[in-house]
């Protein structure tokens, strides 16, 4: 066990976790300290490899452990840093950290397209959060923004690069996930972007899943597009007894009156699914009578942007999961 | 594009170069080897083909090949001119000696001339700072050039093509 | 106090054979190592030389080695890096190219030094004739029992392998080397681990420029001790410069660390001074990364003492007032250069060069070369210099490898130093089309701070 102090919160955690995971695991702890929480764009712990690349977790060492207390000289990417017994870590208390992420986001939305009114993932894209949480009101940014040639790939993922921040997940879902990957990072530097390069469509059992694990709306469900904003769907956990042995089929359905809309994982707190789940699930299954209906389910998304501006809180009222699901008791199936 | 007989061989020296299963290694310089085979560029046939050979998959070659700025990935002249534009050859001039190609060779920065035989790109430092402007060609550098240099290695070129 | 250490045989008509080499003394220090010392006394050696990484980042080599991971029963690696690719940059070509086989004697001594058992070469992928000369001489010394199994009868094998890029500035920085050597994108590593740890294949790997490994053969000749006592201070030994731009004479030059810049930019052995009698402008000393530094400053530091071509005496006055010795790429600026171009130039270089994994260094670089433009093109702002300086901040320190302070550092110092000269192209936008700004008026006078 290492003890490891974030933000003046001290707690014990295995050795080898993350700067990240134990700021997670205070917050799963003490819920009031989920906003003490680095942001994550680019990591995902049921990814192997993932992180380092976003920037937006950068957290400053103050005292790198009991053994050797300097300070580390640079921020670090709290996603891959693990923690030493004794660190010290400041996150929302170093101006520093707060002045570097408020630049990656800046960075970060600097060629986005800011499409939010049209794009799929308006209402729980992280960019959003992050931005409405980071960024400034203006962009200081005065040049055209960076677009890419349109790559259709296949009938159930759409690409929309323009969006992509390049954080890999995809990539790494693609090969750790599905059987084949037959998508990739390619060119380099500013130009590079997600693609198949020879326009092939992406299609096997989890290959779904590269849209869930996409934190912006740069992979979404080609099934799902423009039919409802997310907002004006209801949740449902629901589950099914799935043949594909790799999958769950534990997903939330996503509703319009008895319509099912769109089927994703569950995602948990930090945003990442909790289980990947099978392209027949998430496709093919669109009846309610494929599905065994929990209840409603929660979702606590808080930001929103639209018209390339961050809308302020007052607006925010399309988000407000008011919406009474007694609708749905009756329509349950089994 | 099908490798012969000595390239085949020249993959197998390349691959025993490295650990077992580690044949990947080997990507960049068969790459090489298929750029010079296929006509001075990566078509993602032949790209396919070197991804076979490595026994990796495609999208693991495109990836690679897009990444390298020596890898070009449209048809390019039998001759390129990559012309450095960096900040040592810029202040010898290289703004003029690419300006002085261009007029000359009569096409634009990533086009071929007609007869298929030149095609220029700008790129940047290529190791040769001391010796500017500069350009490569294939395998070689063409090193203190003028427009006079231009002119005989454009008409050594051309003799050499037969033309 | 000129005195060559690894170029003194160079100009040797046919030193590129083994023939040659070996007659004029070569591979004595192969011989040396592996027949009368233990591994542990070269690693000794070269820490004792003071040796000093000759790639950039100047970190003692004998150290690093002897950071080197040894598990049982894991392969260790010795990877060269010859990708050389940092604008202003020539020399590793120059010594691989005259002189092969000083390269293939620091490697045989340094991988028995580290117990690698296969060392491979990584040259940048322009250098292809390097790679047939490279071939031969590494054929040549296999061919006379120094290289394959059982070198000299001493037990120790090795290999050495050629692996040529392909154009990725990026493959210079050492994850992103090894990287590409497994046939992958140049993508830098996320460290920790270190390749020391976990390297190529995920073996203990140490990687080391050409120089540094060059530099081992005299070391192991002459002993740490005597080598120790070139060069001044803690800059000991002797350095490769590339010198380019403005000068008389541009080469690749080995000078005694611890000659003046002054001796060293002047006098006829070396640079032989300006060219067309112009005067001085400005220099990058090591290579196009390094902060740029004002006529007025290259001489002598602010304190007044007199600048020598050291590790310490370059970078003294931090950013403010100092640069650095990097890769020993020493650029030359005449009086009708401008400075916002060749900023901008260079910030079009790493824009062009950044692998794009990380945000700060992707759509940084590309922000700035896109304000710089603007600027050497006299439609910039008075508010775009304030607004470069705050991308290079938020770039610099905040990304996954070096490249992202590469890309900021020129910036920062072209402005620190240079800010009249970019705004007078905002003011004279019509004027900075058609004649250069010349020298700087405001000489200098107290340490700008770092963060102005
Ligand atoms: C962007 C970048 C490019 C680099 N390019 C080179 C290079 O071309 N050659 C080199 O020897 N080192 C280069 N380096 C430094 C290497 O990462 C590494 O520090 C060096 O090879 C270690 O060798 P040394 O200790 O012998 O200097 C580069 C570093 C960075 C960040
Ligand atoms: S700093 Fe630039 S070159 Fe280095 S990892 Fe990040 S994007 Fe790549
Ligand atoms: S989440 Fe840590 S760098 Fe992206
Ligand atoms: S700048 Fe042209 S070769 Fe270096």
């Amino acid at each position: 066990m290492a003890k490891v102090t974030i933000d003046g919160h001290l707690m014990d955690v295995p050795d080898g976790t993350t700067i990240l995971n134990a700021a997670r695991m205070m917050a799963e702890q003490h819920p009031e300290l989920s906003a003490n929480v680095p942001p994550a764009m680019c990591y995902y712990s049921k990814l192997e490899g993932s992180g380092g690349k976003c920037r937006t977790c950068l957290v400053q060492v103050t005292k790198g452990s009991e053994k050797d207390p300097r300070p580390m000289p640079k921020l670090v990417a709290s996603c891959r840093t693990t923690v030493m017994d004794g660190m010290e870590v400041q996150n929302k208390l170093s101006a520093q950290v707060q002045d570097a992420r408020k630049g990656v986001v800046e960075f970060l939305l600097l060629n986005h397209p800011l499409d939010c009114p049209v794009c799929d993932q308006a209402g729980e894209c992280h960019l959003q959060d992050l931005g409405y949480e980071h960024g400034s009101q203006n962009t200081r940014y005065e040049f055209k923004r960076r677009t890419f040639e349109v790559e259709d790939i296949g009938d159930k993922v759409k690409l929309h690069m323009n969006r992509c921040i390049l954080c890999y997940r995809c990539v790494f879902t693609a090969n750790q996930i599905t059987e084949g990957r037959v998508h990739g990072i390619i060119n380099r530097g500013d130009h590079a972007e997600i693609s198949t390069y020879i326009h092939q469509s992406i299609d096997n059992d989890f290959s779904g899943n590269v849209i869930d694990v996409c934190p912006v709306g740069a992979l979404t469900d080609k099934t799902f597009r423009f039919k409802s904003r997310v907002w004006n769907t209801n949740p449902y956990n629901a589950h099914r007894e799935c043949t594909n042995p790799k999958c769950k089929g534990h997903v939330v359905l996503w509703m319009a009156g008895n319509d099912i809309l769109r089927v994703t994982a569950r995602k948990d707190q930090w945003g990442e699914v909790e289980s990947f789940i099978c392209n027949e699930c998430r496709f093919d299954k669109k009846s309610l009578g494929d599905w065994i209906v929990e209840g409603p389910r929660k979702i606590d998304r808080h930001s929103v942007i639209s018209g390339g501006h961050y809308n302020s809180l007052s607006d925010k009222k399309v988000l407000t999961k008011s919406t009474t699901f007694a609708v749905m008791e009756g329509s349950r199936k089994d | 594009m099908k490798f012969n007989e000595t390239e085949l061989k020249e993959v197998e020296r390349l691959v025993s170069r490295y650990p077992a299963d580690r044949q990947k290694s080997a990507l960049i310089p068969v790459l090489h080897l298929a750029q010079v085979a296929n006509g001075n560029w990566l078509d993602a046939e032949t790209m396919d083909y070197v991804a076979s050979l490595l026994k990796i998959t495609n999208i693991e070659v495109y990836e690679v090949a897009s990444f390298y700025s020596m890898f070009n990935l449209k048809p390019v002249g039998k001759y390129l001119f990559e012309v450095c534009q960096t900040g040592p050859c810029n202040i010898q001039g290289a703004k003029d000696i690419i300006a002085y190609i261009e007029k000359k060779l009569g096409v634009k920065e990533g086009e071929v001339t007609s007869d298929g035989l030149f095609s220029f790109k700008r790129v940047e430092c290529l190791g040769a700072c001391g010796y500017a402007p500069m350009l490569q060609l294939g395998e070689h550098f063409k090193e203190h050039l003028t427009p006079e240099k231009i002119d005989a290695i454009v008409d050594e070129h051309r003799m050499k093509a037969g033309l | 106090m000129s005195r060559k250490l690894l170029l003194d045989k160079a100009h040797i008509a046919g030193i590129e054979t083994f023939e040659v080499y070996r007659k004029e003394g070569g591979y004595r220090a192969a011989e040396k190592a592996l027949k009368s010392m233990t591994p542990d006394e070269i690693t000794e050696e070269v820490k004792k030389s003071g040796l000093r990484g000759r790639g950039g980042a100047g970190f003692p080599t004998g150290m690093k080695w002897s950071f080197l991971a040894k598990p049982e029963g894991v392969p260790r690696y010795l990877v060269c890096n010859a990708d050389e690719s940092e604008p202003g940059t020539f020399k590793d070509r120059f010594l691989m190219e005259k002189i092969p086989h000083l390269l293939v004697e620091g490697l045989i001594v340094s991988s028995f030094a580290l117990g690698a058992n296969t060392a491979y070469i990584y040259i940048r992928g322009e250098y292809a004739w390097i790679v047939h000369i490279l071939e031969k001489a590494i054929a040549e010394a296999k061919n006379n029992g120094f290289l394959g199994k059982n070198i000299l009868g001493t037990g120790f094998d090795l290999e050495i392998y050629v692996q040529r890029g392909a154009g990725a500035y990026i493959c210079g920085e050492e994850t992103a080397l090894l990287e590409s050597l497994e046939g992958k994108r140049g993508n830098p590593r996320i460290k920790p681990p270190f390749p020391a740890v976990k390297g190529l294949y995920d073996c203990p790997t140490v990687v080391n420029n050409v120089e540094s490994i060059a530099a081992s053969v005299p070391i192991i000749n002459m002993t740490g001790d005597e080598y120790a006592k070139i060069g001044l201070g803690r800059s000991t030994g002797t350095k490769l410069i590339s010198a380019s731009g403005n000068i008389n004479k541009p080469g690749v030059y080995e000078i005694v660390l611890g000659l003046s810049v002054e001796e060293f930019l002047m006098s006829d052995e070396y640079c032989g001074g300006m060219k067309n009698g112009k005067k001085l402008k400005a220099c990058v000393p090591g290579g196009s990364s390094v902060p740029i530094l004002p006529h007025d400053l290259l001489f002598k530091t602010a304190n007044g003492e007199t600048r020598l071509m050291t590790y310490e005496s370059l970078s003294d006055g931090g950013f403010a007032t100092g640069s650095m010795l990097g890769s020993g790429g020493f650029i030359v600026y005449d009086e009708d250069q401008c400075i916002v171009e060749n900023t901008y130039n260079f910030t079009r270089f790493y824009r062009h060069e950044s692998c794009g994994q990380c945000s700060p260094c992707r759509e940084g670089t590309g922000w700035m070369e896109k304000l710089l433009w603007r600027l050497e093109n006299g439609q910039g702002k008075i508010e775009d210099i304030d607004l470069l300086w705050d991308i290079q901040r938020k770039i610099e320190g905040n990304t996954i490898c070096p490249l992202g302070d590469a890309a900021s550092w020129p910036v920062a110092a072209a402005i620190r130093h240079f800010r009249e000269e970019f705004e007078w192209h905002v003011t004279h936008p019509k004027e900075a089309m058609e004649r250069n700004y010349g020298l700087r008026k405001n000489i200098y006078v107290a340490p700008t701070p770092a963060g102005a």
